[in-house]
């Protein structure tokens, strides 16, 4: 919910107010350039946050005014006629004709003028992104102008990332100056910054052109600039580590889910079951229908698709289980080629009646955008909240073997089937809900995956193999060992990937663990003991 | 004549394989003469296509007939023999893509097209040698026979077995199947080997090499049988059956199991290479689709649908299977998968031991009948 | 430590010295047992998730000794013939068949080649085989890959298979599938099959679980007949057959040997009458 607020512009400008304000706004289409000059000054004076949409909407070349009552208008151009909007609430005014209304010109002194002035408001703006955001923009394309604005704001700014970007701009302007001393300062302001042009900037300053001529003069500002650039670069492979075990724990966290719920059927039951993955389908298609039932309210979608996959895919799971494969336990290669049948028929069933193309299932606001640590390291929210769903996940199926009736159950028939049976718990009802909680979370696992991939008939069969690789390299019916393997697999995979390609790396994790059942042919966390033996 | 005295001594007590044989001689002597020898009009012609068709299901036959080796009578389930069909069909391919020299696109007479398409200046090392057919029927057998060897080598060194060591074998064709779509490779990559002009000097396109091609085809099946009938018929088919039916067992009476499970797999193995080799020039092409785990998987269905550990049923399963394929996916392409996915819930539930079964109880009742009264 | 293991000990390594001057009477393969023993087990601890099933278990068997092992459950005879057979590697302790060969070095397979055969306790045949195949493929003869796709049966082998069918009395199942035999005749067949192995060691695991009394006389006649020719070691919970073949009875209890001697001897063991009456 947090999120929801946070994520709704700060820049949305309140209808009405002020009519002082609103007069100086009806004063920029009246007198030369001069007097425009003059007006923008006075609204930048005017101390109104809504100046900055003003002065954007002016740059932009979109303030229009109308010609029959004067009033100043923002136009979307569409077509024979313009869209016309209040500059100030972004309200709509309808419609106008081309004739209608009237551009509100300016000159290149202007566009400078008004340059300098969004710039210091956004600047002094009261939102720290907000200001961010301004002097990034600044720094992109630097002036002495600017850099003298950055300069000014520097002394009242008092947010440590803002400021590190202000430095980097003045630096980049300092590098610049004649005094050695100011410049050697500079570089080593710059080799503290992450962002993109403090790195460019120092790069020129170590260029070589095709005469072996540096471009840069003096050598010790070549080696300081080179010292600063191996600075950025320790600092960026650091941040470059951390975004791949990211990328990694991400893969990790979705082979979990699609792992876990096997690791239950395979370990407790000695079920393959190979429809696991079109079980994952059918709860990103689950996902797609629930986006479909409730297109208004797509932030609310996911809550909704989570528990609605997990009783699908749990219902089609019991089903599958109480129609075939009950009546080949004992036959696990068997129950692998009826269960392969059935991932035949849930595929086309789905192409039939969705269409074999990819579905379109959207992603909630909440969900997109990036939580941004630095300019060189950016965590996608879609990914965090997979990880620290599939955890969720995780310790919620924990909890149920662990502390519920069920679970205790499922462990007693896990471990000893006939014994179980002849204590009265009732082993086939244990196995269907087994087996229903397992493709439950597949469910629930095809929501997760809803948000990072297509969704399309054969989503499933992307992930079988490689969850499969998970629970055999875990051990099986061990559900810590399927976190950790679950989690390594993708952290290797995804180290594997640039220094190999994304398909070496697959075949390079496949043959890894070819190789490594040779030394541990019970995974990970092997089931010890005696029983295991037999 | 020593010679038919070995044949029917293979084929002592083998009913299925004699009908088998014998049907597969009549078609083998009919079809060419349909072919070639009857006029296009009549009504009893045989189109090319026709035979290039029945050609693949043989083929294919020859491919269900190594998977019941492994399966069948070793008890190992391998989702992954598609790959060593894959692996002779692209030995093959190598050859038939010599064989075009200058007379692909780019007129290159060393390089196939795909090559010079990505810059290639010469052939990779592993291309040397395949414009010699005696060398390219040698890689048939022992690329896959090498793979086989290797990962049997591994997988049953450390006791792998049951559903394991099948999700290995499919992880196995997974893996190959990413690598050859590479085109870095050296294989065409995504669009494999294809535009094969000849063989052996033959034009691929013309109806009398179609023909020769089905006879190789099914004197190679025959033989075929025949060697795996007398394998499963010797001592070391009993041990092989001993081993699916109490591994640990023959361990303890002394006999080393992994290495016969790696004969086994190896001989296997090699067949479906040469299975693979017949098919590409039949179909002329060959892709990296070949190596998918879902072929490896349907091929499973057929041995099943027909019978496994009988040899014969794993032909009949293959034929009929693919006709039912044919059929479907050109009259109802929408039912093909329920079909087969169907086909595969109803075979492990109601037919374990496949249609042969089903005919052996049939008989066994009528038997018993006709005893009691 | 066991005093008696010392003196084992001592007993091999002389052993060995003197093996090593007579190398050249001695064959590969061939089991040495110029010493008495065929089957040194020494100080062997095997433990399954910190449980000792073994717990520093020493014990010799003679050539051609019929011994029978009994205590109660838990108390490591499977353990114990798990290793002999090289089924499970023990944590720490040495076992030799006969002076040279280390069977915690060798594979199931070898171990069975050399010569142990084992009957398990539950019976475990080829079902699919006949009685005929199960003996035929149980059968002393070169088990490798290449050797055993061209071996054929010869007459002589024909007849051996047929004594010993006699010896089991399945003459009249001579082709019928094992998996058709009752439970009784199946602890025969597999009986059957050790003596095709013709192994210098039989193990056997509770031979007369489902035979009934005349069954069980045969067997009793059956193994002591082996006696001399082969070593046997008995496993068997039932005191009324242990008594009518044994001469001489190990009592294993908690992985290591409580007692041993003849049936009487045994009985009036103090330690054992604890153990099966006390507590």
């Amino acid at each position: 919910m947090m999120l929801l607020i946070f994520s709704a512009s700060p820049l949305q400008a309140q209808g009405g107010g002020d009519p002082a304000f609103t007069a100086l706004v009806g004063q920029l289409k009246d007198g030369d350039f001069n007097d425009k000059a003059r007006t923008i000054s006075d609204l930048e004076a005017s101390n109104d946050e809504r100046a900055i949409t003003v002065f954007k909407t002016l740059l932009a070349g979109s303030l229009y005014y109308r010609k029959d009552d004067g009033r100043v208008v923002s136009v979307k151009e569409g077509g024979d006629a313009y869209q016309l909007f209040d500059v100030l609430s972004g309200e709509s005014l309808g419609e106008a004709g081309r004739r209608d209304v009237k551009k509100i010109s300016i000159n290149n002194y202007l566009r400078g003028q008004l340059r300098g002035v969004i710039a210091r408001l956004s600047l002094s703006h009261k939102n720290t992104a907000v200001r961010l955001n301004a002097v990034k923009e600044i720094v992109k394309d630097i002036d002495a102008d600017t850099a003298a604005l950055l300069r000014e704001a520097m002394s009242a700014e008092t947010d440590e990332a803002v400021l590190e970007a202000m430095r980097v701009g003045v630096a980049l302007m300092d590098v610049n100056s004649a005094d050695k001393s100011t410049r050697l300062a500079a570089i080593e302001n710059l080799g503290g910054s992450l962002l993109p042009e403090a790195r460019l900037r120092l790069d020129a300053l170590v260029v070589q052109d095709a005469n072996k001529e540096y471009a840069e003069a003096d050598a010790d500002i070549r080696r300081a600039a080179a010292q600063a650039l191996s600075h950025i670069e320790s600092r960026r492979q650091i941040y470059g580590f951390l975004e791949t075990v990211f990328f990694g724990l991400s893969l990790g966290s979705v082979l979990l889910l699609a792992a876990i719920g096997l690791a239950i059927t395979f370990g407790v039951m000695g079920v393959i079951n190979m429809a696991h993955g079109e079980l994952m389908m059918l709860g990103a298609y689950t996902t797609y229908v629930v986006q479909l039932l409730m297109p208004n309210h797509i932030e609310y979608s996911l809550l909704v698709a989570v528990p609605a996959a997990f009783l699908v895919a749990g219902i089609v799971g019991i089903g599958i289980e109480r129609g075939v494969i009950r009546f080949l336990y004992g036959r696990p290669l068997e129950t692998l080629l009826a269960t392969f049948g059935i991932s035949l028929i849930l595929q086309q069933l789905v192409r039939s009646i969705f269409s074999p193309l990819n579905r379109l299932v959207e992603t909630p606001a909440w969900m997109s955008g990036a939580l941004e640590i630095n300019s060189a390291f950016a965590l996608t929210y879609n990914r965090l909240y997979v990880i620290v769903f599939s955890l969720l996940v995780f310790a919620a199926l924990l909890l149920i073997l662990k502390k519920t009736a069920l679970g205790l159950q499922v462990r007693a028939v896990s471990q000893n089937r006939a014994m179980a049976k002849a204590m009265g718990i009732r082993t086939s009802w244990v196995d269907a809900l087994t087996f229903g909680l397992g493709s439950g979370i597949a469910g629930v696992a095809g929501v997760a995956l809803s948000q990072l991939t297509n969704v399309g008939p054969n989503l499933g069969q992307a992930y079988i193999i490689d969850s499969f690789m998970v629970v055999v390299f875990g051990g099986v019916g061990n559900l810590w060992g399927t976190l950790v393997g679950a989690m390594s697999l993708g952290v290797v995979n995804k180290f594997l990937e640039p220094w190999s390609g994304a398909v070496l790396a697959k075949i390079l994790v496949l043959v890894f663990i070819i190789l490594f059942i040779q030394k541990r042919p019970r995974g990970l966390f092997p089931q010890k003991g005696r029983a295991a033996e037999g | 004549m020593p010679q038919k005295g070995l044949l029917l001594r293979i084929l002592e007590h083998d009913t299925g394989g004699k009908i088998f044989l014998a049907a597969l001689t009549v078609v083998a002597v009919l079809l060419p003469v349909l072919n070639l020898a009857v006029p296009e009009g009549s009504a009893l012609h045989v189109s090319t296509y026709t035979v290039t068709l029945l050609g693949k299901y043989l083929c294919y036959a020859l491919l269900a007939i190594a998977l019941d080796l492994v399966w069948g009578y070793c008890g190992i389930l391998s989702l992954g023999h598609a790959a060593f069909f894959a692996l002779g069909g692209y030995a093959m391919g190598m050859y038939l893509m010599r064989q075009i020299g200058e007379r692909g696109v780019y007129g290159n007479p060393e390089l196939p097209d795909f090559m010079v398409f990505l810059n290639w200046q010469e052939l990779p090392w592993y291309w040397f040698g395949f414009d010699q057919f005696w060398f390219a029927m040698l890689m048939v057998v022992l690329a896959p026979g090498v793979l086989a060897f290797v990962f049997g080598w591994l997988a049953f060194r450390s006791r792998v077995t049951g559903v394991y060591l099948s999700i290995i074998t499919q992880a196995l064709t997974f893996a190959l199947m990413l690598a050859f779509f590479r085109n870095e490779m050296g294989f065409g990559g995504n669009n494999g080997l294809t535009d094969f002009k000849d063989i052996l000097g033959f034009n691929l396109q013309s109806d009398a090499t179609r023909i020769g091609l089905f006879l190789a085809t099914a004197i190679t099946l025959a033989l075929s049988y025949c060697v795996a009938r007398y394998v499963v018929n010797s001592k070391l088919g009993r041990v092989v059956v001993a081993v699916r039916d109490a591994e640990d067992r023959a361990r303890f009476i002394g006999y080393k199991v992994e290495s016969f499970k790696l004969w086994i797999f190896v001989f296997s193995a090699m067949l479906a290479g040469i299975a693979g080799a017949l098919y590409v020039p039949q179909v002329g092409i060959i892709n990296p689709g070949e190596f998918s785990p879902l072929n490896s998987i349907e091929l499973v269905v057929w041995v099943a649908v027909g019978g496994r550990g009988t040899l014969y049923g794993a032909v009949l399963g293959a034929i009929l299977v693919n006709f039912a394929k044919t059929y479907l996916t050109g009259a109802l392409p929408e039912v093909w998968l329920f079909a087969l996915g169907g086909l595969f819930v109803v075979v492990t539930l109601f037919l374990p031991q496949g249609i042969v079964g089903l005919l052996r109880r049939r008989r066994r009742k009528a038997g018993l009948k006709e005893a009691a009264t | 430590m066991n005093p008696l293991s010392v003196f084992g000990k001592r007993r091999r390594e002389r052993a060995r010295d003197t093996a090593g001057a007579e190398r050249h009477t001695v064959t590969a393969g061939e089991v040495d047992v110029s010493h008495g023993p065929i089957l040194y087990l020494e100080n062997i601890t095997v433990s399954f998730d910190g449980f000792k099933a073994l717990n520093e278990l020493t014990l010799y068997i003679d050539d051609g000794e019929l011994r029978c092992i009994i205590g109660p459950n838990g108390a490591g005879k499977t353990t114990m013939m798990d290793v002999i057979t090289g089924k499970t590697r023990p944590d720490s302790g040495t076992a030799f068949f006969g002076q040279i060969m280390d069977l915690t070095r060798m594979s199931e397979y070898e171990i069975a080649s050399a010569g142990i055969g084992r009957k398990f306790q539950k019976p475990t045949v080829f079902p699919q085989h006949t009685v005929f195949e199960n003996l035929e493929l149980a059968m002393r003869a070169d088990k490798r890959v290449w050797p055993t796709l061209v071996a054929r049966l010869s007459g002589e082998q024909r007849a051996r298979i047929d004594e010993v069918l006699e010896i089991v009395m399945l003459m009249a199942q001579r082709d019928l599938r094992a998996a058709e035999l009752s439970h009784g005749q199946k602890q025969w067949m597999e009986i059957g099959m050790l003596l095709m192995q013709d192994p210098r060691v039989l193990l056997v695991d509770e031979p007369i679980a489902g035979m009934t009394h005349q069954e069980t006389e045969r067997t009793a006649e059956l193994l002591t007949s082996l006696a001399g020719k082969h070593s046997v070691v008995v496993v068997e919970h039932d005191m009324a057959f242990v008594r009518s073949i044994a001469r001489k009875v190990t009592v294993l209890h908690e992985g290591h040997v409580l007692a041993e001697g003849n049936m009487d001897e045994v009985q009036n063991h103090p330690a054992v009458i604890d153990v099966y009456l006390g507590a």
